[in-house]
C-alpha cells in the first residue's frame, strides 16, 4: 500500500482500524471517496458504543442507580472531551443535538426569533450547505421582521471579503451564519478574519464546521466564533448526535427550542422555568450511546492528532490538484488557496449520474448531485450537478490515481 | 453479473442510440399541454411538450438536461406514446417504472417489449427514477399540472 511519508502518520495501521474498508463491492477492494456525506467508522467507535450498550446502559439524568449514574458520567465526559476538542471555556457551552442541522435550526428559532429583533438581518452566502440556508430562509419567511442576506461567492470559489464588509456597514445584520469548509468547492474559510469583521460590525456569528472541523485543528476560542456546529457522522463517529458550541452569554439568554423532559427546573400547570444551558437545548432522551461513539472519535482522531490528519490531507489535495487536471474534458468547481479533501467537477460529454454509476462498478464511492448546495452550482453554471470526491483520514494517494484512471476509462466508454 | 460487466449491459447500444437520438428532442412551436419534472436530488430536469387531438396524444417532444438514462426514457416515450389517450400513456408508464424496478421484462407487446430495454436498471436500484421522470412529466402535463419530480 502507499503511503505518504510522515513519521507520526501510519496509514496502513489507520486503514485497518476501518473494518468496512476491507470490503468488496461488485468484485472490487472498495474505494471509499464519499466521506464529505459521512464517513466510515474505526473499531475504537463500534467497540465503544457496543460496549456502553453491553455493560454501562441506562437513560441519563434521572436515575439515582449505578447504571444511570454510569451513563449520565458517560454522556457528560463526552461533552467535556467535545469543549477540549473545540477549545471551548466550559463544558457547558457544549449542547448535544442530533446533527448540524439540527443544531443550526436551533440557532435559528431560539437566537433568531428570541434574540435577534425586527429590522435585523442574517447574512448568509451562496456557497452554503442547505442546512446552513433554508433555516434562515424559514427565519426570514416567519414574518418577524427578520431579513436574509447572502455574500458573494467570487469565481475562485473563496467568500468575497469585500461583499462582506459590504453587507455589514449597515450595522443591521444581527448574525452572519458561514461554512467553516464549503462541501462542494472544498474552500476552508478565513473563520477568525471573518468573527473579527462580524464583531466590529456588532453582529455575532455561527459557523457551520460539518466539514471543517473533520479536517483542521478548530478552536473556537482563537477564532472567537459565538456558535459553532458539527455532526459526528462525518467525524468518524456515529450518525444521530451533532454539536453546537454557544458562547456561554448568549446560550444563557436563549429561550428554549424544544420543550419536554430534561429541558426544565420546575414544572407546574401554570407555568415552567427552565433549566440553565445546556440541559435547556436538550430536551427528551438525549443520543446517549452515539455521544459515547462520539467521544470515541474525538479520542481517536485525537490519538492520531488533528495536525497530522490535516498534513496528511494537504498533501492528498496536493496530489489530486496535480493529478484530477489531467484527466482530459475534466473541470474542478472552485480553485481556492485555501481547500480540505473535496473536489467536485463536471466531466465534458459525461453526465455525473452516468459517471458515479460506472465508477460504482469499478469499486468507487463518489457522489452524484448538487450535494445540498443548489444555489451554488446555480453560481457556478453547472445546475444538472455535479461528481465530487471527497477524501477522509484513510484515503490514499493510489486511491486518487484509481479515480483518475476510472474517469479517463469513462469517458472513452461514454464518448 | 458481479463486475464492471453489466455497465455494458445497462449502456447498451440501443439505450445510448436513444439517448442521442434527436428524433423527439427540442420545444415545438405549439403545443397543448407540457409540464416540468425535476429531480431535486440530482439536479434532472425533463420538459415534456405534448400535442393533442381529441383524447389522443398526436406528439409528444422533450427537452431533457439529465443522465442517459433519463434521455432515453423520454425518447422511447415520446416514440411510444403518439395515439394513445391520458389513460393508456399513464399504463404504460406506471409499466416503465415497474420494469425497471423489478428486472422483470414483458415481451406482451411490441411497445413493452421496447420498454424492457430497462430491465437491468434493476440492478442498480438508484437509477430507478431516472427512468421514471419523464413519465412522471408527461402523466403531469396531461393532468394540467405544471411540475413534478421524480420522487
Amino acid at each position: 500500500m502507499d503511503t505518504i511519508a510522515t513519521p507520526i502518520f501510519d496509514l496502513t495501521r489507520i486503514r485497518r482500524d476501518f473494518p468496512i474498508l476491507a470490503t468488496k463491492v461488485h468484485g472490487k477492494p472498495l474505494t471509499f471517496l464519499d466521506s464529505g456525506a459521512s464517513a466510515q467508522k474505526p473499531r475504537a467507535v463500534i467497540e465503544a458504543m457496543t460496549r456502553s450498550m453491553e455493560t454501562a446502559y441506562a437513560n441519563v439524568h434521572r436515575g439515582a442507580y449505578h447504571l444511570s449514574e454510569t451513563a449520565t458520567e458517560s454522556y457528560e465526559a463526552a461533552r467535556v472531551a467535545t469543549q477540549r476538542f473545540l477549545g471551548a471555556a466550559e463544558a457547558e457551552e457544549i449542547v448535544f443535538t442530533s446533527n448540524s442541522t439540527a443544531a443550526i435550526n436551533l440557532v435559528a428559532h431560539s437566537y433568531g426569533r428570541g434574540v435577534m429583533q425586527p429590522g435585523q438581518f442574517v447574512l448568509t452566502s451562496e456557497m452554503e450547505h442547505h442546512a446552513n440556508l433554508v433555516p434562515w430562509q424559514m427565519l426570514r419567511d416567519a414574518n418577524i421582521g427578520i431579513g436574509l442576506r447572502y455574500v458573494r461567492v467570487t469565481e475562485r470559489g473563496e467568500i468575497d471579503l469585500n461583499d462582506l464588509a459590504a453587507k455589514l456597514a449597515d450595522g443591521k445584520v444581527g448574525l452572519v451564519a458561514i461554512t467553516h469548509m464549503s462541501n462542494v468547492l472544498g474552500t476552508v474559510t478565513p473563520a477568525a478574519q471573518i468573527a473579527r469583521m462580524t464583531h466590529e460590525a456588532g453582529a455575532k456569528v455561527l459557523f457551520d464546521g460539518s466539514q471543517a472541523a473533520v479536517h483542521r485543528h478548530v478552536d473556537v476560542t482563537a477564532i472567537d466564533a459565538d456558535f459553532y456546529v458539527f455532526t459526528a457522522h462525518k467525524l468518524y463517529g456515529p450518525t444521530g448526535i451533532g454539536v453546537l458550541y454557544g458562547k456561554r452569554k448568549l446560550l444563557d439568554a436563549m429561550p428554549p427550542f424544544l420543550g419536554g423532559g430534561d429541558m426544565i427546573e420546575s414544572v407546574t400547570l401554570e407555568r415552567t422555568t427552565y433549566a440553565a444551558a445546556p440541559a435547556r437545548f436538550e430536551a427528551g432522551t438525549p443520543p446517549i450511546i452515539e455521544a459515547v461513539g462520539l467521544h470515541a472519535a474525538i479520542d481517536y482522531v485525537t490519538n492520531i492528532g488533528m495536525p497530522a490528519i490535516e498534513a496528511h490531507e494537504r498533501a492528498l489535495v496536493d496530489h489530486a490538484m496535480a493529478v484530477l487536471p489531467q484527466v482530459e474534458g475534466l473541470r474542478i468547481i472552485g480553485g481556492a488557496q485555501d481547500r480540505g479533501g473535496v473536489f467536485a467537477f463536471s466531466l465534458d460529454g459525461v453526465h455525473p449520474h452516468d459517471l458515479s454509476t460506472f465508477l460504482d462498478r469499478h469499486g468507487i464511492a463518489v457522489r452524484a448531485g448538487r450535494h445540498c448546495a443548489e444555489p451554488l452550482h446555480t453560481r457556478f453554471g453547472v445546475e444538472g450537478g455535479t461528481t465530487r470526491a471527497s477524501f477522509g483520514l484513510y484515503t490514499t494517494p493510489g486511491e486518487i490515481d484509481l479515480l483518475a484512471q476510472k474517469i479517463t476509462e469513462a469517458r472513452r466508454f461514454f464518448a | 453479473m458481479n463486475d464492471a460487466g453489466d455497465i455494458a449491459d445497462l449502456y447498451s447500444k440501443t439505450l445510448r442510440e436513444l439517448a442521442r437520438d434527436p428524433a423527439h428532442k427540442g420545444r415545438p412551436e405549439a403545443f397543448d399541454a407540457t409540464a416540468r419534472g425535476d429531480n431535486p436530488m440530482c439536479g434532472d430536469r425533463v420538459d415534456i411538450y405534448v400535442s393533442l387531438e381529441g383524447d389522443r396524444i398526436r406528439e409528444a417532444r422533450h427537452v431533457a438536461r439529465g443522465c442517459e438514462i433519463c434521455q432515453a426514457s423520454a425518447s422511447l416515450l415520446a416514440g411510444l406514446v403518439p395515439g394513445k389517450t391520458r389513460a393508456e400513456s399513464s399504463a404504460l408508464g406506471q409499466r416503465a417504472g415497474e420494469i425497471a424496478k423489478s428486472g422483470i421484462g414483458d415481451d406482451g407487446s411490441e411497445e413493452l417489449r421496447r420498454l424492457s430495454l430497462f430491465t437491468v436498471v434493476h440492478k442498480f436500484p438508484s437509477r430507478v427514477k431516472c427512468v421514471t421522470l419523464a413519465w412522471n412529466a408527461l402523466d403531469a402535463a396531461l393532468s394540467g399540472v405544471k411540475e413534478t419530480s421524480s420522487e
